[in-house]
């Protein structure tokens, strides 16, 4: 196999796990925000104290950060089958990683967004109030904006974990990145794949702290 | 003409008695004063006033408006969604810590109400703003953030904030609290301007003098209770409640 041969190879896996990368942000960001409302909700069903929405999003995020990943992604790609008897094939491969990693970042993003959220003060919301802002204009004009800036630190972490994460989508051999550096590394009795892997990760991340700290830079504007 | 009744509020955190009976009525164009020891249910009752608390029983008209009444077994009765809302729009009020929005310039401060809760164009809104922020001395202030202001300032842009919706009644709860002298002043000052335009108002404060001179009434309240309710020389010179005169003469 030549040089450029193994550079295609790698490339198509890249191209894949920017693939991967960018729909779970697309999806677990938003998707997180409204699992924070779940797990912040206070409606109760039949007596006070039995808040079904909030127990059921505290045994979502419980379930997501308890157990790895790698076996979420498993079975969210082996589990129709194995539980419904349904014909996978390859193709659905890209949809059960995206799903897998969506539902189990959202679940951080979550809890990232519930502290941003309840570290507001009271006081934002009372002004607010006065004014006769709706509580939908109330969050989203004036308590999201500055909570996304209180967040960005954290979230920058769980996107730049989230880029070397991808990497485990290799086991329902999702061809990006890494599961092609591993296959022509033992086709070829190379070490060169994985050295041009680790490359690859450790610029995409440079890139991903540089984005976050301009953003982060385009909001301290105010403190 | 009266701008507010309240009567017999009454409000409990638990256990904890914080209005006990409280019956008052503001006419228009007047300035109210509300005086007395931290605790005594002042700030309290500011809020159930704005709805930022609800009272446990008792009546509430404002501007003819009833928020609250008591309903058949004596518990507090409130209107419905919508009327809220409408009786919270005669309302402005001003925090002791400002609240203003960091993230808003002094001018988005101003205009956002305006546009988003009364509808009203981004030219005609900002023009209310700028006529506001000239009245409080802070035209050249209009593109900063609250974080570039002292606190003295943070509060006239919290003042015109508040103006900018013209309420019918402006309240304000502890105002200076939060400032030093100097800045005090320069507050008291406003609010004075405002007075003298016939603004009808309602400031819990510690401060005074300012309430013996501007204010048309004071009340002087102690744990949950009025104690007194008069013009500031009734309260201030003639009072002979033990009371309000051990509480007076700390100042």
């Amino acid at each position: 196999m030549t040089l450029q041969n193994i550079v295609t190879q790698l490339g198509e896996g890249m191209l894949k796990t920017i693939l991967l990368f960018v729909s779970t942000l697309v999806i677990s960001l938003p998707l997180g925000l409204l699992v924070s409302f779940g797990r912040m909700s206070t409606k109760s069903l039949f007596t006070k104290k039995f808040k079904p929405i909030r127990l059921l999003t505290q045994l979502y995020i419980s379930i997501m950060r308890g157990t790895p990943l790698m076996l979420q992604i498993m079975v969210v790609y082996f589990g129709p089958y194995y539980l419904f008897g349904m014909k996978i094939s390859t193709s659905y491969q890209i949809y059960a990683a995206i799903i897998a990693f969506a539902i189990n970042y959202a679940a951080y993003f979550a809890e990232i967004y519930r502290g941003g959220i309840e570290s507001m003060p009271k006081g934002q919301y009372e002004a607010a109030k006065i004014l006769g802002f709706t509580k939908a204009q109330t969050f989203f004009r004036i308590i999201l904006p500055q909570v996304m800036k209180r967040i960005l630190p954290s979230i920058t972490n769980e996107v730049i974990t989230l880029v070397k994460d991808t990497s485990l989508a290799f086991v329902i051999a999702y061809a990006e990145m890494f599961t092609m550096a591993k296959r022509i590394a033992a086709k070829e009795t190379s070490m060169i794949p994985f050295v041009a892997a680790g490359i690859f990760y450790y610029f995409f991340n440079l890139i991903v702290a540089i984005v976050m700290n301009r953003i982060e830079k385009k909001m301290s504007y105010y403190k | 003409m009266k701008m507010l009744e309240a009567k017999n509020l009454k409000k409990s955190f638990g256990d904890n008695e914080v209005l006990k009976n409280i019956s008052f009525e503001v006419n228009k164009g007047d300035v109210l004063a509300i005086i007395g020891p931290s605790g005594s249910g002042k700030s309290t009752l500011l809020r159930c006033i704005t709805q930022l608390e609800t009272v446990d029983s008792g009546e509430i008209v404002i501007c003819g408006d009833t928020l609250v009444k008591n309903d058949a077994f004596g518990n507090a009765a409130y209107a419905g969604k919508k009327e809220k809302a409408a009786i919270s729009r005669h309302l402005g009020l001003v925090f002791q810590n400002f609240n203003l929005f960091p993230h808003f310039s002094v001018m988005r401060n101003i205009t956002e109400a305006q546009r988003k809760v009364l509808g009203r164009s981004k030219d005609a809104s900002e023009e209310v703003a700028r006529k506001l922020l000239k009245k409080m001395g802070l035209e050249s202030k209009e593109n900063a953030y609250p974080c570039e202001l002292s606190g003295g300032q943070q509060q006239r842009v919290s003042i015109a904030r508040a103006l900018a919706l013209s309420p019918e009644i402006l309240l304000f709860d502890e105002p200076t609290s939060a400032l030093d002298p100097e800045l005090t002043g320069e507050i008291l000052k406003v609010i004075r301007e405002l007075a003298k335009e016939k603004m009808t108002m309602i400031v819990v404060t510690h401060e005074m003098l300012f309430a013996e001179s501007v204010a048309d009434r004071v009340i002087f309240m102690d744990n949950g209770y009025i104690i007194e309710n008069g013009t500031p020389e009734e309260v201030f010179k003639k009072s002979s409640n033990e009371r309000t005169k051990a509480f007076l003469a700390k100042y």
